[in-house]
């Protein structure tokens, strides 16, 4: 028996655009390029928070540009990593979006000289806005109660009686709210679950705030931009992200005392300057208590604070030169307003900075 | 054709060609075996102090691992099969109408396009379900939860965004549509002419040869291709990730906010700030996921090799 098999072998058309890239001769560069009068060498590593990923890249790049010598990376591998990292040895600074606890405190830091500690300044300041997408409302006002509400669940329609008595002039329709936050583990999930309770501790009772969003209702989405991206998308949403990332959305006032207060990077940062540093902390240690039941209306108490850690006293030689050197560019206002262009970030107040500056220069 | 080998064949000098790549098959044979035995050890290593420590530190309710971990394998489970449910069908269909109904020309252009369908990234995919689907979708939900909600499938409050567990599976869907297709278009193709051409010759109609000699024929390659694809549905992580609202629930309601979210998609959201016993847990739960595929994969494996008798293939 002759059996013929038709096999028929489809071809994978492997197509190679080879494009010609016209390499085109980079020209003599233009414009003179500014002398780099620099003398520190060496590299530093940091490693940490994510939210300040972007800040980071605009300070290495315009610092490495004066200083040709010195190599700085930073892995955006998250707070609690950062900190980890750092006290481990395995750093040379680190960022986080929360301060150092007492336990992570009276832990031995490898990186820093016997018998010394580390020290944490304020350095990147962002504005946490509530967006919104709701067809035929522009502004909304709205109370932390009303936001805790919204996020647990126990208020449901747009037109509810609490957001109507915030809003009498707004068109809100009969519409479920669909609150959207963080899937991911942030510090601006952290930061927002404190405001909350701090503000409305019985209708918000997370005593401890954490990086994980504490409830199962409502939405999850991945980062800013998909939370971004999900109240865009959505129909009668409600997020919270980053206030540089909330493009053309709908941004929520937030009751402030007797007055509704629209972000600034002004009162961002006008909230954190007069907030008290937490109890109990070292000389150099800036840890920050936020404000967040400030009743003045010049502030915005939904920020996010986050922090550079570094030694007081380097082991290795040559390591605090260049820190200082670092730290010192992101605290002055060429460093803040760097990273307010490249991340939106709400600069410190110069009171703060100064503060932080001299913690800063201390560095041996 | 197959040549009959002869007899008298007196055996070969091992030459040093031969040597050679015996020994480079060989080498490869173990390599693949070292890498799984590597990615094995790491797994159970790391993940064996999630099991060990303390319930309370592993998960947020204090309950302990397996019950932060078994609605995860639901979610893997559910959204895979929802993906497998969609895709099957429509895969089958593809192939056939490319292996026996379309003209030569139609059936090599859309096999290309198939085939294409499997370079796009899954991040690629992700972003389309998020911008294009997910609210393409939303009104679509909001009626089926309106008119046909006392279903519990479509039980409701229904999802304001549209990026719900459905929503994933169709993504998923997608993306697992063109690996179930090339596998059977090809398994098709392979039937035996005879046995068409018995059948057509019988008076079969095309779909009545195509039900008695090709699918016959094809079971086997069918299983294998779906179990393919069912490996890539349970362990794809960045679409899942970026489209899926998730939570660590078990429910079969497809509609609302609060989905069951799958084992590969929780690790790549949570691990970037993992910490601590943190980074066990989810490796553990990354050893789960190995067992759960390597399951699906026996089964389909021990099928095939069970009906391989009764294939047709004779």
């Amino acid at each position: 028996m002759n059996i013929t098999r038709t096999s028929r072998i489809a071809g994978f058309a492997a197509i190679v655009a080879v494009s010609t890239l016209a390499l085109s001769a980079c020209a003599a560069n233009e414009g003179a390029a500014p002398q780099p009068t620099s003398t520190l060498t060496g590299a530093l590593v940091g490693a940490g928070a994510s939210s300040q990923g972007a800040a980071q890249e605009a300070w290495t790049a315009a610092f490495q540009t004066t200083n040709p010598g010195v190599t700085i990376t930073y892995d955006p591998s998250g707070s609690g990593a950062g900190r980890k990292t750092f006290i481990s040895g395995g750093s040379d600074f680190a960022g986080s979006d929360s301060y150092l606890n007492d336990e992570e405190l009276a832990s031995t830091f490898a990186a820093c000289a016997a018998g010394t500690t580390a020290f944490e300044v304020p350095a990147y300041i962002s504005p946490i806005a509530v967006i919104f997408n709701v067809d035929g409302v522009t502004e909304l006002n709205l109370d932390a109660a009303t936001i805790a509400k919204i996020y647990t669940g126990a208020i449901t329609k747009w037109n509810d009686a609490a957001i109507v008595a915030m809003n009498p002039d707004a068109k809100l329709p009969d519409l479920a709210i669909t609150p959207v936050h963080r899937s991911d583990d942030s510090g601006t999930s952290k930061n927002f679950s404190d405001y909350l309770f701090q503000n409305a501790k019985a209708d918000w009772a997370i005593e401890k705030p954490a990086d994980t969003f504490p409830f199962q209702t409502g939405e999850g989405a991945k980062g800013t931009s998909g939370v971004v991206d999900a109240v865009t998308n959505g129909v009668g949403t409600i997020g919270y992200a980053d206030a540089s990332k909330a493009g053309k959305l709908g941004i929520a006032k937030l009751k402030v005392g007797n007055d509704f207060v629209m972000y600034t990077p002004e009162a961002a940062a006008a909230v954190v300057a007069e907030s008290t540093p937490v109890d109990g902390r070292a000389a150099g240690d800036m840890a920050i208590k936020i404000n967040r039941t400030t009743t003045d209306s010049t502030h915005y108490p939904l920020v996010l604070v986050s922090y550079l850690m570094g030694c007081n006293e380097y082991a290795k030689a040559g390591v605090a030169e260049n820190v200082k050197a670092y730290f010192a560019y992101i605290l002055s206002p060429e460093g803040q307003a760097t990273a307010a262009s490249a991340a939106g970030s709400a600069p410190l107040a110069t009171k703060m900075a100064d503060e932080a500056l001299a913690v800063v220069n201390a560095i041996k | 054709m197959h040549a009959a080998p002869s007899a008298t064949r007196p055996r070969s000098r091992q030459r040093p060609g031969d040597v050679l790549f015996s020994g480079a098959a060989l080498a490869a044979g173990i390599l693949i075996l070292v890498a799984l035995a590597a990615v094995t050890i790491f797994l159970v290593a790391q993940a064996l102090p999630a099991f060990t420590a303390n319930p309370a530190d592993v998960s947020k309710d204090g309950r302990g691992f397996w019950s932060f971990v078994i609605p995860l394998v639901f979610g893997t489970i559910w959204a895979a099969a929802l993906a497998l449910l969609i895709a099957l069908p429509l895969s089958i269909g593809i192939a056939l109408f490319i292996s026996h109904y379309a003209p030569r020309r139609v059936a090599v252009t859309l096999g290309y396009i198939v085939d294409l369908l499997a370079a796009v990234p899954s991040v690629v995919f992700g972003l389309w379900g998020i911008t294009v689907l997910a609210p393409a979708m939303q009104p679509v939900y909001v009626w089926l939860v309106d008119n046909l909600g006392w279903i519990p499938l479509f039980a409701g409050p229904v999802s304001g965004t549209g990026r719900t567990v459905l929503t994933v599976a169709i993504v998923l869907a997608v993306m697992i549509l063109p690996i179930i297709t090339a596998l059977s278009r090809e398994v098709f193709l392979q039937t035996p002419r005879l046995h068409e051409e018995a059948a057509l010759a019988l008076g079969a109609t095309r779909w009545e040869m195509i039900r008695m000699a090709v699918l016959p024929f094809g079971r086997p390659g069918l299983i294998s291709a779906t179990m393919l694809g069912l490996g890539r549905a349970l362990g794809e992580t960045m679409a899942v990730a970026m489209v899926l609202s998730p939570s660590v629930i078990i429910s079969f309601a497809l509609l609302t906010s609060q989905n069951p979210t799958t084992i590969a998609a929780n690790i790549a959201l949570n691990f970037p700030e993992a910490s601590g016993i943190g980074v066990n847990v989810l490796i553990a739960t990354g050893l789960v996921l190995f067992l759960i595929t390597l399951l699906v994969n026996s089964l389909a494996r021990f099928i095939i090799n069970r009906r391989k008798e009764f294939s047709g293939a004779n």
